[in-house]
């Protein structure tokens, strides 16, 4: 099967003057993301992790369009999306639509949830009767499980889940064929969060719909993904299917990631062992030479100062000149490091 | 010893809607050294519940009950007793460290003025004093970065600066609201593993108050389940996770994917948490609970101790909710149309597209303003 979105390569940069520096001064590359390659099969879900400052944010919006990017993203009729106009691009927003984090901010206050969610359908669609419209919003309301009665309301009167599910409608009601999600239940209580996450592979399961699935917690990621991809700084640092990654991650990085996430068990969290990590995340304007997760591995030796390690072929791809479980010597060498 | 006594705390806001009941005879109590955890959904009233001890609440809200803090009476009591034992017997910390700094003063002379204040320590002193205790929350290079401004650190440094401060007059106990929710993993755990750190060195008792219960799971002895401004359930932390006796509690658990296990789909728990300024009659999580009977809906349910430590609020029989017997498992849909819908599902799934469901939208039970 032909991959719906194949990424290589791709780069954003944003120019910044750096702290402090004179109004004059050159601005300086900051690489958000940097080199980032991945294909995406029609109806799969490809999750996206990461400490904040990673770029997966910009990742994803890069994919549509909203900030410059170079590299190649090739859709699944053979365009690069990222070569594409404007205009031409408009095309391609019908089969890419994205979901939002804050589900408040993300709705317009002085429209109600009708035009919210209609609003793509009259730009792409202008020709569509109105009648088809609202008939087509009421069914998406109901599909989301919103109240179709409720579509005169505005979003204030509704609660954050409640948002969550019109920001859904909103962009499933163009029929796309990937939705970007970009930490769409992380602004959620535990409850609710449950309830959207379910919905969300409810539709994708009947609709067929390949996700991008960013966000921060480890745990719903593992939940909701087909595979994962882990950014540090821009860079893919392992990328595999979610039960490879998870049981046997092989980046040291990954394997810190993991055993940092709390778990609801207490015989568990107390008794297990937490990877440290030195030090704060690097500024991305001066990311480390060679491995950039290199200033803060347990692991680093000479090596990975002096060149870049290039992510390895296969399933289960990872970028790291040492893979491999880390050992209760080197866990306890970085815990003294840490310490100290 | 007990340290920390609450008796019948409740607090009310008075707002132009409505009165809201965001705190509902709590009834709690910390020993000397221990961890508490107090765990719940936004709105739930656990932040309320702090901020009404430390006698922080806002202008409209009133607290009422009893605090008693080292066999003091402190709920209502005068700002100049309170301001002797803010920082000085009780500290808080925030959940965002960063609007809780002063953005204009150096953490150096921010830190200084605790010391100055309550210590009567000079300035040399006190700052002195502070870089110790930035030393003592393993922030690198303590001496030169106290002449830095907040900005300058990173989140995590942030809220280990908060720390820090917070220690710097040995209280007896730390009240932390929700100290890592805007952290990354990885630094969570380090902020989570240096406060156990310190409260071992410093022999103090601490409230943590968290939505995380993989959190709580790692640090805490004992632990307080709120929803709707009370206490649903309460004992040490093993036996409640291990098998939950209210069914709020089990919710919770159900509900949360884990990171350690391959869970098939996530029992969502249906509806939405009450609104508090239309509290309902009987037991708030009622409209939302597997196990509901006759007397739910109008008799709210008194927190009983039921095993030695442990106490939980709910009609349904301990053994029925143990067994998880659940009486209706949530349909899908009607998880997802449950946000809306009324209390009462007497309405079938299929009819939510309905008009059958017009009525439905101005109940108490959603948030919708009338």
């Amino acid at each position: 099967m032909s991959d719906l979105l194949n990424v290589r390569d791709l780069r954003v940069t944003f120019q910044i003057r750096r702290e402090g520096a004179m109004p004059w001064a050159a601005p300086q590359p900051l690489r958000a993301v940097n080199g980032v390659d991945f294909a995406l099969a029609p109806g799969e879900t490809l999750g996206v992790v990461g400490e904040s400052g990673c770029g997966k944010s910009t990742l994803a919006r890069a994919l549509i369009g909203l900030v410059p990017a170079t590299g190649q993203a090739e859709w699944i009729d053979g365009k690069d999306l990222l070569a594409l106009t404007p205009r031409q691009m408009m095309a391609y927003r019908q089969d890419i639509q994205m979901v939002f984090q804050d589900p408040l901010a993300s709705l317009n206050p002085r429209m109600t949830v009708g035009q919210i969610i209609a609003e793509p359908l009259t730009t792409h669609r202008p020709d569509l009767p109105r009648a088809q419209v609202r008939d087509r919003v009421k069914a998406m309301m109901d599909k989301v499980g919103l109240l179709p009665n409720q579509i005169n309301r505005y979003s204030h009167e509704f609660s954050g889940g409640q948002c969550q599910r019109i920001g859904i409608a909103r962009a499933l009601i163009v029929e796309p064929k990937l939705i970007i999600c970009d930490e769409p239940v992380s602004a959620l209580d535990v409850s609710i969060q449950a309830q959207v996450i379910n919905l969300l592979i409810r539709l994708q399961k009947e609709l067929g719909l390949a996700l991008i699935f960013i966000a921060h917690d480890l745990s719903v990621v593992k939940h909701i993904s087909d595979r994962v991809m882990v950014l540090y700084l821009g860079k893919v640092m392992e990328t595999g299917p979610v039960q490879a990654l998870y049981s046997n991650p092989q980046h040291p990085y990954t394997q810190a990631l993991l055993s940092a996430v709390p778990v609801p068990d207490p015989t568990i969290e107390t008794a297990k062992t937490i990877v440290p990590l030195a030090g704060d995340l690097p500024s991305p304007m001066n990311p480390p030479s060679g491995c950039v997760f290199r200033t803060r591995c347990p692991r680093a030796r000479a090596e990975c100062a002096a060149s870049v390690p290039v992510l390895t072929v296969g399933d289960h791809q990872v970028a790291c000149h040492f893979p491999g479980p880390l050992t209760e010597a080197e866990i306890a060498h970085a815990r003294r490091t840490e310490a100290a | 010893m007990t340290l920390l006594t609450l008796t019948d705390l409740s607090v009310r806001f008075q707002t132009n809607d409505a009165e809201v009941r965001a705190v509902n005879d709590v009834n709690l109590s910390v020993a000397a050294g221990e961890t508490l955890g107090i765990v719940g959904e936004s709105g739930s009233g656990k932040s309320q519940l702090s901020f009404a001890i430390m006698g922080l609440l806002a202008r409209n809200g009133r607290a009422s009950g009893s605090v008693m803090f080292d066999g003091q009476e402190i709920l209502n009591a005068p700002v100049k007793l309170l301001n002797r034992i803010r920082a000085e017997q009780i500290a808080m910390i925030f959940q965002d460290p960063m609007t809780s700094l002063n953005p204009y003063m150096r953490v150096a002379d921010q830190m200084a003025e605790v010391l100055t204040l309550h210590k009567g320590l000079s300035k040399r002193d006190a700052v002195a004093e502070s870089v110790r205790m930035l030393d003592a929350v393993r922030i690198p290079d303590a001496k030169g970065r106290i002449r830095l401004f907040p900005h300058e650190f990173s989140g995590g440094m942030r809220q280990r600066v908060m720390i820090a401060m917070a220690l710097l007059c040995r209280p007896k106990l730390l009240i932390a609201d929700e100290p890592t929710t805007a952290l990354d993993v990885t630094v969570q755990a380090q902020i989570m593993a240096l406060l156990s750190d310190l409260q071992r060195d410093f022999g103090m008792a601490m409230i943590l108050i968290t939505h995380d219960l993989g959190v709580v799971a790692g640090s805490c002895e004992r632990v307080a389940v709120m929803y709707g401004g009370r206490i649903r359930e309460t004992g040490p932390v093993r036996p409640i996770f291990a098998d939950p006796t209210h069914p709020y509690t089990q919710g919770l658990l159900d509900a949360i994917p884990r990171v350690d296990q391959d869970d098939e789909e996530l029992r969502a728990i249906p509806g939405q948490p009450p609104n508090m300024s239309r509290p309902p009659s009987g037991c708030a999580f009622e409209p939302r609970c597997p196990y509901r009977r006759e007397g739910c809906a109008s008799i709210d349910p008194p927190l009983e101790a039921f095993a030695p430590g442990r106490a939980r609020a709910c009609h349904a029989p301990v053994a029925e909710v143990a067994a998880r017997h659940m009486r209706a498992d949530p349909q899908p849909d009607l998880v997802a149309a449950g946000d809306a819908l009324p209390a009462d599902d007497t309405l079938p799934a299929g009819a939510v597209a309905g008009a059958g469901a017009a009525g439905a939208t101005q109940t108490p039970g959603s948030e919708a303003k009338p």
